[in-house]
């Protein structure tokens, strides 16, 4: 089970504001995620090894070759609060 | 109180490394944008990087090759399969909100490298560079940062010790030997200052004796290996006091000050060891095969702890001047091309000259690098030669070397012009050490009364009187012949 604390918690982390009604209803909602899972749990899967991606793929890598980048214009200037080039944002630790 | 400080005194310190190794692969880990230093910001900055919705990774190939090299040289077991995770936290220097990391099932596990164990090693993004602009122009108090994406996104192999080392001197040897071997595989600048090696140190105190482990604190912000030893010795010295006084070390994150040598705790960003770490989605798992993992063996050069073992057990020089040769490569090569040039000169003697006065002179000098010193490897095999043959005593050879750093030359048109030639004959000794004795009662007396560390200002009057060009065995012997010690 999930209680509102748990759910306050969680919302924090993910800096999500959520109402009283939210907070009840995402109780609920996740308690039954959860328990869905618990469900699952209850399977022998012993030397069974866990699925990291359901596609059955590995080493799928890139070579080391440069591809150009964005203008710097392009990606800043449609920032909220772009200056001197850089992404302007609230000091993380003000 | 008194009581309780000695055994806080008492106890042995206890510290792991963290270290984190920038990768020189031309691209980033996860995108095609070209990796560099000091340019303007955000010029090398793509969707992927800059975590915009519906952009995918790709993992680079070369990162993990070089994460195969680094699993190699550490000694360090290669399951049979990795994987990326999600580490979920929010700051700005971290566009996606979480970062590309490795959690349960890293690159690489189970090393040792010069006597400390390797818990693993593990591939992982780089985060963006944050600039605080505020009134103060420090972290705390200021309104606002500037996040320059450009580094976020750069390959990174952690590196995560066991805390296997005791003192903080250990630490920053250690930390040298490493760098220096992660140098020679050509993988990372490993640079300090500019921040593509980063030490982090897990401190914590014990009784002596004990195998428990203490709480432990994290330090951070040593950038350079002065600084990391003089951090955890800071820290150490503020867990032996808080235990003296009766108080308990408290688990956080410690942010050291080079500039004062302070340490201050960072403000603990809210749940941030709360990372909620899950298997990233986006890229599937790298299962590294037996031909990635003897490419990774081959691309390997002969390394420092190899040089080392052909120095003592080939060449013949002790383990400690083959240590400090074989982990400054540049010393490596000026006392190998110096050995070649020697005719007939020991090794040990090469050695000793190469990785003590050189050093030393280089260092007088202001100079770094011992191969475009104006002395040359050949010039200083024949000044090593001309001192172990006696032609010059080692007083003479200082001088010498101190010249050819200054001026480069020939060490024997030297000895020739300078009148350096050793006196080593004992007719012409006998009445030089005779004036010094008489010059010196005191120590005379004290000499025969058995102290023979008095025979020292014997032995620098005789120096002085022939400008350091006696030889100091004849010396010795001839003080003891005359003084019956």
């Amino acid at each position: 089970m999930i209680d509102r604390d748990q759910v306050l918690h969680v919302a924090r982390l993910a800096r999500l504001r959520l109402s009283d009604d939210e907070l009840d209803r995402m109780a609920t909602e996740l308690s039954g995620i959860l328990g869905h899972v618990e469900r699952i749990s209850e399977l022998d899967l012993d030397g069974v090894e866990p699925t990291a991606h359901v596609i059955e793929l590995e080493n799928v890598l890139r070579p080391d070759e440069p591809r150009p980048s964005w203008r710097r214009e392009e990606v800043v200037d449609p920032a909220p609060d772009p200056a001197s080039g850089s992404f302007r944002v609230p000091s993380p630790q003000a | 109180m008194i009581k309780e400080r000695l055994s806080a005194d008492a106890h042995e310190a206890v510290i792991g490394l963290e270290i984190h190794v920038q990768l020189s692969t031309r691209t980033k880990m996860f995108c095609g944008c070209e990796l560099s230093f000091g340019d303007e910001p955000n010029t090398h900055t793509c969707p992927v990087c800059l975590g915009h919705p519906g952009t995918l990774p790709t993992i680079n190939e070369q990162a993990v090759r070089y994460a195969l090299m680094i699993a190699a040289a550490l000694d360090c077991d290669v399951p049979s399969r990795n994987e990326f995770a999600r580490k979920n936290y929010f700051y700005p220097d971290l566009p996606k909100g979480y970062q590309i990391s490795q959690f349960d099932r890293p690159i690489a596990v189970g090393g040792r490298f010069e006597g400390v164990g390797i818990t693993r090693a593990h591939l992982e993004e780089d985060a963006a560079k944050l600039s605080h602009v505020g009134e103060s122009g420090r972290i705390h108090g200021s309104g606002a940062s500037l996040v320059d994406f450009n580094r976020g996104g750069t390959p990174l192999v952690e590196i995560v010790t066991e805390p296997d080392i005791r003192s903080a001197a250990q630490a920053r040897e250690w930390a040298q030997l490493l760098r220096e071997t992660i140098r020679q595989l050509g993988v990372s600048d490993v640079n300090m200052e500019e921040g593509s090696l980063r030490v982090d140190g897990n401190i914590s105190i014990r009784p002596g004796g004990s195998t428990r482990l203490g709480v432990k604190t994290e330090l951070k912000n040593m950038n350079s290996f002065r600084f990391l030893e003089r951090g955890i010795e800071a820290e150490l010295a503020r867990q032996r006091e808080l235990l003296a006084t009766g108080e308990e070390v408290v688990q956080e994150t410690l942010h050291f000050h080079p500039e004062d040598g302070t340490l201050t705790p960072l403000r603990s960003k809210e749940y941030a060891h709360d990372y909620r770490y899950f298997p990233e989605p986006d890229l599937v798992p790298v299962a590294p095969t037996e031909e990635m993992l003897a490419e990774a063996r081959e691309a390997l050069p002969e390394l420092p702890a190899a040089r080392r073992e052909r120095y003592v057990n080939e060449v013949g020089i002790s383990e400690e001047a083959a240590t400090r040769l074989a982990f400054q490569t540049a010393y490596a090569e000026y006392f190998e091309r110096a050995l070649a040039a020697a005719d007939g000169t020991s090794a040990k003697g090469i050695a000793n000259w190469v990785t003590g006065e050189l050093v030393a002179s280089l260092r007088d000098a202001g100079e770094e690098d011992p191969l475009g010193s104006k002395a040359t490897p050949e010039a200083l095999a024949a000044l090593a030669g001309m001192v172990e043959s006696k032609r010059i005593s080692h007083g003479s050879g200082k001088q010498v070397l101190a010249k050819l750093v200054a001026e480069g030359g020939d060490p024997e048109a030297m000895v020739e012009s300078e009148g350096l030639a050793q006196i080593s004959d004992t007719g012409e000794l006998e009445a030089i050490v005779d004036a010094a004795i008489e010059a010196e009662p005191e120590a005379a007396e004290q000499v025969r009364q058995g102290n023979a560390k008095a025979a020292g200002r014997i032995m620098g009057a005789v120096m002085k009187q022939t400008q350091g060009r006696a030889d100091g065995g004849a010396v010795q012997k001839l003080i003891r012949e005359h003084l019956g010690s």
